[in-house]
């Protein structure tokens, strides 16, 4: 039992205390033990939040002007006010901003931050898969990416499926257990991949479909033709079975057995999980839209999209978003063809566009990833903060709740020594939820959280992931696991010496 | 008659081919005047309100005022910035074009022992990367072959040419060596510690072997070269022929080495070599040796400034090793690494670098003078100097912010065009007209 009195009684967000109290007024004792046990209802996991007020900085909003000289006040958890010279309820901490910038913490909308695995990559689709399972809550990442400012991430299943895993949308609550880590109001989204990852997996790995841009396509039309038809038939069974049970007589009905992968995709189309979509070329990109005008599926992220630039208006039209890289491309024949103006053109059409890691590394400076949307194409300082701030919260359906400094919102904030926008600006704390989890101050040599048991351990692990990532070149740390598979041990070492070579 | 329709025919042909064969516009040449200008000189200061004449290949003249004969084509970068070009000096760029298609990559020969190999031979002047890096002021990289042991000899070249004879700065500016590893590669590394130190042992005498035998050839051919009268003459080895200006110091070698413990056993062994030249390359660890680094005079190429070696290390220590290194007295380059597509952010890790400890003006140098100095061009390169090549850029800001944009590069006096394929991309897409089939 995951009860944590001491957290219930003192500081649990408003929303979970008035839930409380409800619960209180309507059951017994006897009947709130007997929820706990047959189902651990959300509140359980309710987080640690804070109050605090951040005074006299520089408040880039994103939603609207920056603010000179103004606090921010944070009280549990949420933003309470904004304005100059507010007063300090009893008991609130004070951080004093002045001659610094006041930001909204963060959003990373790709990443494989702290997966423990990344693909499930044995089949074609496997929706029914989720990341949730899949965190690391003591991976020592989630502190560097704090230091860079990072509050949330989309913590993604691999692009080695057409229809992937689902992802885990998380705020980097770095101490906390893997429960801890979810976004609790975050909607549910999944991973799609299109072009030469699942080619390779499947087709050239396995002999199967898709070993080409057509055969995407299709597993993607027959998945959804099943899962509409799942769906019916299931739903058929269900009433008849309820039918029979109430009358008590007659024929019991065929059973028509669950199917947790096509239950997921029928959600898909229904539209209760949002995609987000592994793709890099025009065409594959525009595929996509087809299928999703064809089955009613809205509110959809294509991650990458190296050339979505090419179709930015029909972007722009469907309504669907993109998350890029500022400036990666070459690492793979598909994005050979790409450009870094990529986010301008798209922001210049009015597709919401964030700028994305899929990096350990790049994550601790998506500052900077955004700044050089300024270099190329003149983007605007408050649309290229936009980027790594409102928008990818737009993509992960958490807008309502993070992305911008607004009174209602979650307390989820960075401080910065300079405009965040500048390489000589360094991030000073990052907050979540009004708790501090990253101040540089307080910064020691070693933040990990398992140091005691696992130092070699650790040791290793860094020394593999550190050369995925050095100078850009892995761009798929989507494809992650999956070689592995299909490999001897022998090819396995060539394979990492490949990795070692390339980036010593 | 006839003359005239096929004079006519053929103008239009011509005209047709020049706007069709002609991917970029040809770079300007001759006389450039750039006035008005911050110019940041890295050897002699800094000049606000300066004139920088170009004449021909080089810099004819560097100042605050003078006057501009009629024939100059003036450039008035009033509120911009003048910077002696970029070097990155541990690149791929020209050796790779797409980094997962094999047939594009020729960095890498087969075989452990490869002197001989010369990444000036490869270079595609070509490549797409090329502009892409150029029009953001690199203006001079080193290209890297990298495989095996010794995988053959680097180039330093002029991000602009139709050829690689146009391009080579320095053809012949560094072999080779990826220093044996003597730790576990990674996770996947099953070995035992013993089974490493004695892979590592093994590893060390190939190469010692490798090394005493190019010393031997060396003296040998020497010797003959010295008096040939009576004796026969040596057959020729053309491994050994690569290694001789090698073992003698003329040419440096570039070893890549990153962990601690193979610095010191890097270090280890140059300090055995009389006469060797050695450049360090990655040193993601060497702010944990960076006295011992210091002592042996040995210069490095800082190439993974953003990465963590050790999950247990503070988050800034990457981006303050290049400034803990220069700061014990050793001469740093800043690179972004064995790359070829984003050479291009070579400025923003300086910037980092500055940021976190090394300071504006350090940072500079190790992407300027620095790597002119080691590789021995600093009386072409590294500097805005009277007499040196105009390899330079401007610069509406501090081009060590991403923001700021590059709106000039000047490489062996020509003033490139600033176009790419990233920038053509820009020009046809941004305002796309919508093509509606009916």
């Amino acid at each position: 039992m995951n009860f944590k009195p001491n957290i219930l009684s003192q500081k649990m967000n408003r929303r979970d205390s008035n839930f409380l109290k409800t619960i209180k007024s309507v059951v017994s004792l006897f009947g709130l033990m007997i929820a706990f046990m047959v189902s651990q209802p959300d509140w359980v996991a309710a987080q640690e939040t804070g109050s605090v007020l951040i005074e006299n900085g520089t408040v880039i909003t994103i939603a609207g002007e920056n603010l000179a000289n103004t606090d921010v006040l944070v009280e549990d958890g949420i933003i309470t006010e904004i304005g100059e010279n507010l007063d300090v309820p009893r008991g609130v901490d004070r951080i004093d901003a002045t001659d610094k910038f006041v930001m909204p913490g963060i959003i990373d909308a790709h990443s494989h931050l702290n997966g423990v695995d990344v693909n499930e990559a044995t089949a074609p689709a496997t929706p029914q898969v989720t990341m949730k399972e899949s965190i690391d809550p003591n991976n020592v990442s989630i502190y560097a990416a704090l230091a860079g400012g990072i509050t949330s991430i989309n913590l993604m299943h691999g692009s080695a499926n057409v229809i992937g895993g689902r992802n885990a949308t998380l705020k980097l609550r770095y101490g906390q257990d893997q429960q801890g880590l979810i976004f609790e109001d975050a909607p549910q989204t999944v991973k799609f991949a299109l072009g030469e990852n699942p080619m390779r997996v499947h087709g050239e790995g396995s002999g199967i479909h898709p070993s080409t841009r057509m055969g995407v396509e299709m597993v993607i039309r027959e998945y959804f033709d099943a899962a509409i038809d799942y769906r019916r038939n299931r739903t058929e069974y269900l009433d008849a079975r309820e039918e029979y049970n109430q009358a008590g007589e007659g024929t019991p009905p065929i059973p028509v057995a669950k199917n947790l992968r096509l239950e997921v995709i029928a959600d898909i189309i229904d539209g209760n999980i949002l995609v987000h979509c592994h793709s890099y070329r025009a065409d594959e990109i525009l595929m996509l839209t087809r299928i999703f005008d064809d089955y009613g599926v809205e509110n959809y992220t294509f991650q990458h999209a190296n050339e979505a630039f090419k179709v930015a208006p029909e972007l722009a039209e469907q309504g669907a978003h993109a998350s890029v890289f500022a400036d990666w491309w070459a690492y793979k024949f598909e994005v050979y063809y790409s450009t870094a103006y990529n986010a301008s053109i798209l922001n210049e059409n009015g597709v919401v566009v964030s700028i994305n890691s899929d990096d350990d590394e790049l994550i601790r400076h998506l500052n900077h990833e955004a700044a050089k949307t300024i270099r190329y194409g003149n983007t605007s300082e408050n649309d290229a903060l936009r980027m790594i701030t409102l928008n990818p919260a737009i993509q992960l359906g958490i807008d309502e709740y993070v992305g911008s400094i607004e009174e209602g919102k979650h307390a989820d904030i960075t401080i910065w020594n300079g405009h965040p926008l500048s390489v000589y600006s360094v991030n000073e704390k990052t907050i979540i939820d009004g708790v501090v989890y990253f101040d540089r101050e307080n910064d020691a040599d070693d933040m990990r959280l398992d140091r005691a048991v696992s130092a070699t351990e650790n040791y290793k692990d860094t020394q593999s992931r550190a050369y995925q990532h050095s100078d850009g070149r892995d761009a798929d740390a989507c494809m992650q696991d999956v070689f592995i598979l299909f490999d001897s041990h022998e090819n396995r070492q060539a394979f990492h010496q490949e990795f070692h070579n390339h980036t010593k | 008659m006839k003359k005239a329709v096929l004079l006519t025919i053929s103008i239009i042909c011509m005209s047709a081919q020049l706007l069709f064969a002609q991917i970029t516009e040809k770079p300007g040449f001759g006389k450039f005047a750039i006035t008005n200008a911050t110019i940041h000189t890295v050897t002699n200061g800094t000049i606000e309100g300066g004139i920088v004449l170009i004449d021909d290949h080089a810099v004819s003249m560097v100042g605050e005022n003078a006057r501009i004969p009629n024939d100059y084509e003036i450039i008035d970068a009033s509120g911009k910035h003048v910077y002696p070009g970029f070097i990155d000096a541990n690149t791929r760029l020209g050796l790779e074009e797409v980094a997962s298609v094999s047939l594009t990559q020729d960095y890498a020969e087969v075989g452990d022992f490869n002197p001989h190999m010369n990444a000036f031979t490869a270079v595609n002047p070509n490549s797409v990367s090329i502009p892409v890096s150029r029009v953001n002021g690199i203006t001079n990289v080193v290209s890297i072959p990298s495989s095996g042991v010794i995988a053959g000899k680097a180039t330093l070249i002029d991000l602009w040419g139709y050829t690689p004879d146009d391009m080579a700065v320095q053809q012949s500016a560094g072999l080779h060596i990826e220093w044996p590893n003597a730790m576990k590669g990674g996770s996947w590394d099953d070995r035992s510690d013993e089974e490493v130190q004695k892979q590592y042992e093994e590893n060390l005498k190939e190469l010692n072997d490798f090394w005493k035998q190019a010393e031997f050839y060396n003296e040998m051919m020497r010797e003959y070269e010295l008096a040939p009268e009576g004796r026969s003459q040596p057959d020729k080895n053309i491994k050994m022929e690569a290694m001789r200006e090698v073992v003698t110091g003329d040419v440096p070698v570039i070893i890549s080495v990153n962990r601690e413990k193979n610095i010191k056993n890097a270090l280890e062994w140059v300090s055995g070599k009389e006469r060797i030249n050695a450049i360090f390359a990655g040193v993601s660890e060497g702010w944990r040796v960076a006295d011992e680094l210091a002592d042996a005079e040995i210069p490095v190429i800082a190439s993974s400034l953003y990465t963590i070696t050790r999950n247990y290390d503070n988050y800034q220590r990457p981006y303050q090793n290049a400034g803990q290194m220069a700061e014990a007295g050793v001469k740093v380059m800043i690179s972004t690494g064995g790359g070829v597509e984003n050479v291009r952010n070579v400025g923003f890790h300086a910037g980092y670098a500055a940021t976190y400890g090394m300071g504006k003006e350090e940072a500079l140098k190790a992407v300027t003078i620095n790597p002119a100095e080691v590789f021995g061009v600093d009386d072409q390169l590294g500097s805005i100097e009277e007499g040196k090549k105009a390899n330079l850029f401007i610069a509406d800001g501090d081009p060590f912010e991403p923001m700021t944009q590059i709106k000039h590069v000047f490489i062996n006096g020509y003033k490139i065009p600033m176009t790419s394929r990233h920038d053509q991309l820009y020009e046809e897409f941004l305002d796309r007209d919508a093509v509606v089939n009916e």
